[in-house]
């Protein structure tokens, strides 16, 4: 893929992000920090954080419960967020977006509430050898609950889906499929309009795990054309424990509850109960009403300088990554697929991935190591763990020769 | 914690000492121990570090022989050949000493912990406390040991 060249303007103005992430501004070790770690999860501006604590500070009280001021300012943070969302991934409907903790209950509720009423014996569910391991054991539960078998599209050497291999594997007997956007373990972007495109000539329903798509890359779901959609606040510059499941309204309305409790009930009797409407059916319990305002004010924030922008200004970063690396003696690079975003993988000589990682907190640089929940693709490639470096809108070229420059302190250590 | 502190020690090099390198590049005792009469698995779920630890007892219940096999970090390999150089001829009741000595000069540091035992290169592990992340790599193959002379199933994990 050929991009162009981003303008100056463009660099510049996101270069001066790294400013609004106080995180950013301290020492680790004695040196200035550099963090690579944001695919397992981003920091957050100022904005956030202050959004959060104004919140707090002026406005908390339970939402959609009372006549009272507060309750209503809270009702009406939490809601508007709401409506923030549906405006970024360009939903057709607010009821379209339902409020969870993260991607990982999202699937699941997708896994217990659309698939698991449909499923049975001889039903296929079909995933992808990238996933990360919260697209995977969902469907091994559900799986295990209903005698459904799950079946894997496989991947090459570079890490990119066989594709030929996922036309054939989609059957009558595949009920679903579940494919993530991008990999987190490799930063592959999968050709996800295609693979639902292909799904939907045979009338089978899709998921994308956007976790790793939407800090990245605009989404519009409607163009995208999925009938669901789940991503986390905490990889896009929003706090932890707050997610979405975007759903086809007419899934939906046909799906029960996941979970019951106050909130998601219009009425109840011990005799029964009448459920809310969409989407509040699926958001029983209080909600975590600080940590929606939060994903607000972080979707505001992706905005006021354009997720093209951000998405440009990345990959150009990612590609000055992969060529600072590949040009360190020794190195190997994990995953080098055509189209990608934020994640290089690599192993260096026959360091551990642990080890590189002590090594490189002790100048200052976070990166992660391990299997990065995708134990399969470990297991593709004959190896334990990676180390990652993934990279955010604050991040620039700095970041990348400190990270290159660590390297050859391990390689000092380990000669 | 400076990248060197004031002394101008290198606390990444008081980690990484020269014999721990050594055994991690050669690790000592590596292979499958055939006629095992113990074993056990050690896994670290944070780094997916994973061995597995054999013993052979004589009738006397005294280590005649030992030895591991799997993948980790250069800690844990080197930790691993280290302790069955450390064992191997002791009884279990001894090992067992050595295994809470170990594991207490890692977590709580400013006490007494084995004074009464040989440790020899045991001691080149002090760099790790340092590195509280990296303690669990250190003491994986003594969790491991435990659990193979208390006979347990189930592996031993440093969660």
């Amino acid at each position: 893929m050929s991009h162009p060249q981003p303008n100056d303007s463009t660099a510049i103005a996101i270069e001066n992000c790294r400013s609004d992430f106080p995180v950013l501004q301290q020492e680790i070790n004695g040196q200035p920090l550099v963090f690579l770690d944001s695919a397992a999860s981003a920091q957050q501006p100022t904005t956030v954080i202050d959004a959060v604590a104004e919140y707090q500070r002026h406005d908390h009280a339970n939402v959609h419960r009372g006549v009272h001021t507060l309750s209503h300012r809270a009702t009406d943070a939490y809601e508007g967020a709401r409506d923030k969302i549906q405006a970024f991934i360009h939903a057709a409907s607010r009821r379209e977006i339902v409020l969870t903790s993260g991607t990982t209950e999202s699937i699941n509720l997708v896994a217990q509430s659309y698939c698991r009423p449909r499923l049975g014996p001889g039903n296929k569910i079909l995933i992808s050898h990238l996933e990360h391991h919260s697209n995977i054991v969902p469907w091994q539960l559900v799986c295990e609950q209903t005698g459904a078998e799950l079946v894997v599209t496989p991947m090459d050497d570079v890490g990119q889906l066989d594709l030929e291999a996922f036309k054939q594997l989609l059957s009558t007997e595949v009920q679903i499929v579940s494919i993530g956007h991008v990999s987190n373990a490799l930063g592959t972007i999968n050709p996800i309009k295609d693979i639902i495109a292909q799904a939907h000539a045979q009338n089978i329903p899709v998921l994308i795990d956007g976790a790793q798509g939407v800090p990245h890359l605009p989404i519009d779901v409607q163009d995208l054309g999925c009938d669901f959609y789940a991503f986390s606040a905490h990889k896009m510059f929003g706090p932890t424990g707050v997610g979405v499941l975007y759903g086809r309204e007419s899934l939906l309305e046909d799906m029960p509850p996941y979970q019951g409790g106050g909130d998601m009930i219009l009425e109840v009797s011990f005799e029964g109960t009448t459920y809310n409407d969409l989407p509040h059916k699926f958001e029983a319990g209080t909600p975590n009403i600080s940590g929606v305002v939060g994903m607000g004010a972080a979707i505001d924030y992706l905005q006021s300088i354009g997720v093209s922008r951000i998405a440009q200004y990345e990959h150009d970063l990612l590609e000055y990554l992969a060529q600072q690396l590949a040009s360190v003696d020794g190195i190997r690079l994990i995953g080098t697929a055509a189209n990608k975003a934020s994640v290089q993988s690599f192993l260096l000589d026959d360091i551990h991935p642990h080890d590189l990682g002590t090594i490189l907190d002790h100048q200052g640089i976070a990166i992660r190591t391990g299997h990065h929940c995708a134990m399969p693709v470990m297991d593709y490639f004959g190896i334990s763990g990676t180390a990652r470096a993934s990279l955010a809108l604050y991040n620039n070229v700095d970041d990348v020769d400190r990270l290159v420059a660590g390297l050859d302190k391990a390689k000092q250590i380990f000669a | 914690m400076n990248a060197v502190d004031i002394n101008g020690r290198d606390e990444l090099r008081e980690l990484y000492r020269e014999l721990i390198l050594d055994h991690a590049r050669s690790p000592r005792h590596f292979g499958k121990l055939a006629d095992a009469t113990h074993t056990a698995e050690g896994i670290n779920p944070l780094c997916g570090d994973k061995l597995r630890l054999y013993l052979r007892l004589d009738d006397q219940e005294k280590i005649d022989a030992a030895s591991f096999e799997g993948s980790g970090c250069a800690i844990s390999v080197a930790s691993a050949s280290v302790m069955i150089d450390t064992v191997i001829g002791l009884d279990l009741s001894l090992a067992l000493e050595y295994f809470r000595a170990v594991t207490g000069r890692m977590t709580n540091p400013g006490q007494d912990h084995g004074d009464n035992l040989d440790l020899g290169k045991i001691m080149a592990f002090d760099g790790v406390r340092e590195f509280p992340s990296r303690i669990k790599c250190a003491t994986l193959a003594w969790h491991a040991l435990n659990c193979a002379i208390h006979n347990q199933r189930t592996p031993a994990s440093t969660e």
